[in-house]
């Protein structure tokens, strides 16, 4: 999910440290190309090393973050039922945020460093989370439509040229299989249900949709690193071409739950198959990545009071580990 | 009261005491001290809500008035919750919460050891569910106990706090009525004059191994499971119905 | 001291009569709270009878820079394997 290639703008590469030959570079795009998977331990490009760290903590604070929208409606979930699946699938988020995380230390960052950027704001995650989930219908809209978007994202990095990474994602692909649909079934009664009901998948649907295509990211020509991402094969598509996938999957859906995508322009190119949609408001999608989304103040103080609140719990669970070890010794 | 009565009135106690206590853990959520305690702490979570829905869905049947799980969680209302005075005390810090678990746990996974051996067959396979489940609760509760009591200045000092402040819901525990009087009569339920000794006496080994002293004899508060609830508990009821009491009748 | 709890890698066995199978990390400042963690991360969906924690400290690993010192050697010794014989047809229970 949530690899959108956030902090791309303005990145200014750091030379490397230690000098790459021509030589090891040649032979590691020649393991790349023969689609081998690189381990931990081999050698590997300071930029390549670099990409990843960044995509994968990204892509892990996300998980982290994403938890606070859905969560938001956790205590009050209509239903017993709705409320342990709902709550089965936050938990799955932190669980995820957990594997990703994993996947990064291999790369020899630690976890606490990338929390630490995080809070610092040096880190991102994606503009998605920075929405407010209003009522019960955002919910329903969230799983259909982010989860929808995220496993468009996800399924390409399970063969990531990263082993640790691709493991993970094949892990978390494997759990998500039944976020969307929880989300498309929370619609469904919606839309079955009552005026107000449907009024409230509606509204959902207008408020999530172009949020949930920016998710993929800028377009393909304002995109500079994905040429070499690709290269890499860390990415499989470019941002425009799983943006056109998710949109020729989605607005048949929105039809089938009888709700209208808010999109004048969007019409099926009967030629090509494919949905031609209208623009997305780039300048929306900048001004949330700076900080100005709805709730991306909110998010961030939750989880600045999390880590703060926990400092002298994890302060404690050591001093008690170290006392236990003294006295073993 | 007959003995089908109580038992309807005993199974929605420990219904309430697990949706209550599970509502709780979900307010927690996404503001645990690391990521894998988000992962524990849901896990308990999602453990009472299914022991509640089992409970609720048990204690429909035993009415026979076709009242549903969520009838029972959404349709009634602060007073006629039974849920125990400890269960809806506002969360607090994380010390808070394990010290509340700790309690509890302790005496509900007793509770569960002896309800799985009742007569009434239903409650004795629900119980026996959920001992398994409580079991492991306990264990991590215990375990987070000791390591915050014998971890640093701050967090004794913390954790000890909220054992003083806690204790005087434990009584309400052991407060039994004509309902436990019954169940244990009828069904083979607990003896609580018994569970207290072990609850106690389980409850010391930990807090020692914890370097906590045990609170002395103090005043016990009781009510809840008259409906004569805290003030706190108000809030928790009005935010978990409020979409079914803002649409009556819609489904989700 | 603010520094993070030491990292622990996880081995899950799926069910008896299989090997036990990295499935990923926890961090967790003792011992048992990282069979905790691993417990209430890696086996929600049933995926395991038995967990194994180890520091991730611990384990001694090979060089990847000796990959073909390492491993190469074994290579050229196919005598190892049965497919290098020769059965002829007719002969059976070999």
């Amino acid at each position: 999910m949530y690899t959108q290639g956030l902090d791309q703008k303005g990145q200014t590469s750091k030379p490397a440290a230690v000098e790459e030959s021509a030589e090891q570079l040649a032979a590691f795009q020649a393991r790349i190309d023969a689609e081998e998977k690189i381990e931990a331990k081999d050698w590997m490009p300071e930029a390549y090393r670099r990409t990843l760290v960044r995509q994968i903590s990204q892509h892990a604070h996300s998980e982290i973050i994403g938890m606070q929208p859905e969560g938001n409606w956790l205590t009050r979930a209509p239903s017993l039922k709705r409320k342990a699946i709902l709550l089965a699938k936050v938990q799955d988020e932190a669980g995820h945020g957990l594997y990703l995380y994993s996947a990064a230390e291999t790369l020899g960052v630690s976890r606490d460093q990338m929390v630490a950027d995080l809070l610092a704001g040096k880190a991102k995650y994606s503009s998605i989370f920075n929405y407010p989930t209003l009522t019960w219908a955002d919910i329903g809209a969230i799983g259909w439509l982010v989860d929808g978007a995220a496993i468009m994202n996800q399924i390409p990095l399970c063969r990531c040229s990263y082993g640790p990474y691709a493991r993970a994602m094949v892990r978390i692909c494997k759990e998500e299989s039944f976020h969307q649909r929880q989300g498309f079934e929370i619609m469904l009664e919606l839309t079955r249900g009552s005026d107000e009901q449907k009024a409230m998948a509606q509204d959902a649907l207008t408020r999530w949709w172009w949020p949930s295509l920016m998710m993929f990211g800028p377009s393909d020509k304002d995109s500079k690193h994905s040429a070499q991402s690709m290269a890499w094969k860390i990415k499989r598509f470019s941002n425009d071409e799983l943006r056109q996938k998710f949109v020729d999957v989605t607005v048949p859906q929105a039809e089938f739950l009888g709700l209208k995508v808010p999109d004048d322009d969007l019409e099926l190119d009967e030629a090509s198959g494919h949905y031609r949609y209208g623009d997305i408001d780039w300048q929306e999608f900048y001004d949330v990545l700076a900080g100005n989304g709805p709730c991306n103040r909110q998010r961030m103080a939750k989880r600045q009071g999390a880590h703060d609140d926990g400092a002298w719990v994890r302060e404690a669970a050591q001093a008690y580990a170290a006392k236990q070890a003294a006295k073993a010794a | 009261m007959n003995a089908d009565e109580a038992l309807l009135t005993y199974v929605l106690r420990v219904a309430d005491n697990a949706l209550i206590t599970g509502q709780r853990m979900i307010e927690r959520v996404a503001g645990e001290a690391e990521l894998e305690e988000e992962l524990a702490n849901a896990n308990f979570a999602l453990d009472y809500i299914g022991q509640a829905r089992m409970l609720y869905t048990y204690a429909g049947e035993l009415e026979g008035e076709g009242r549903s799980e969520d009838d029972f969680a959404y349709l009634r209302d602060t007073q006629e919750f039974r849920n125990f005075l400890l269960a809806e005390q506002p969360n607090g810090h994380f010390g808070d919460a394990i010290v509340r678990q700790f309690l509890f746990e302790s005496f509900y996974l007793l509770q569960l050891e002896a309800l799985a051996d009742s007569r009434d067959k239903r409650l004795a396979e629900i119980a026996a569910r959920a001992e398994k489940e409580i079991r492991y609760h306990l264990r991590h509760a215990a375990q987070w106990l000791v390591r915050l009591g014998d971890g640093t200045d701050e967090s004794h000092a913390r954790v000890a706090r909220s054992l003083a402040e806690q204790w005087r819901y434990t009584g309400e525990f052991f407060a039994g009525d004509e309902v436990d009087s019954i169940l244990q009569s009828e069904f083979r339920g607990p003896d609580l004059d018994a569970l207290r000794e072990q609850w106690l006496a389980n409850v010391t080994e930990v807090l020692e191994e914890a370097t906590l002293a045990v609170p002395g004899e103090t005043f016990m508060a009781t009510g809840g499971r008259q409906g004569l609830h805290t003030e706190h508990l108000g809030f928790l009821i009005a935010e978990m119905q409020h979409l079914q009491r803002a649409y009556p009748g819609a489904s989700w | 001291m603010n520094k993070e709890w030491p990292l622990y890698e996880v081995f899950i066995r799926s069910r008896s009569g299989l090997s036990h199978k990295h499935a990923g990390s926890v961090h967790a400042a003792d011992d048992q709270m990282a069979l905790d963690h691993a417990r209430d991360t890696y086996t929600r969906r049933m995926e395991g009878v038995s967990l194994w924690v180890v520091r991730s400290d611990q384990i001694v690993a090979s060089d990847p820079a000796e990959t073909s010192a390492f491993f190469e050697p074994a290579e050229d010794k196919i005598y190892r394997h049965p497919t290098f014989y020769e059965v002829p047809d007719g002969v059976e229970n070999l």
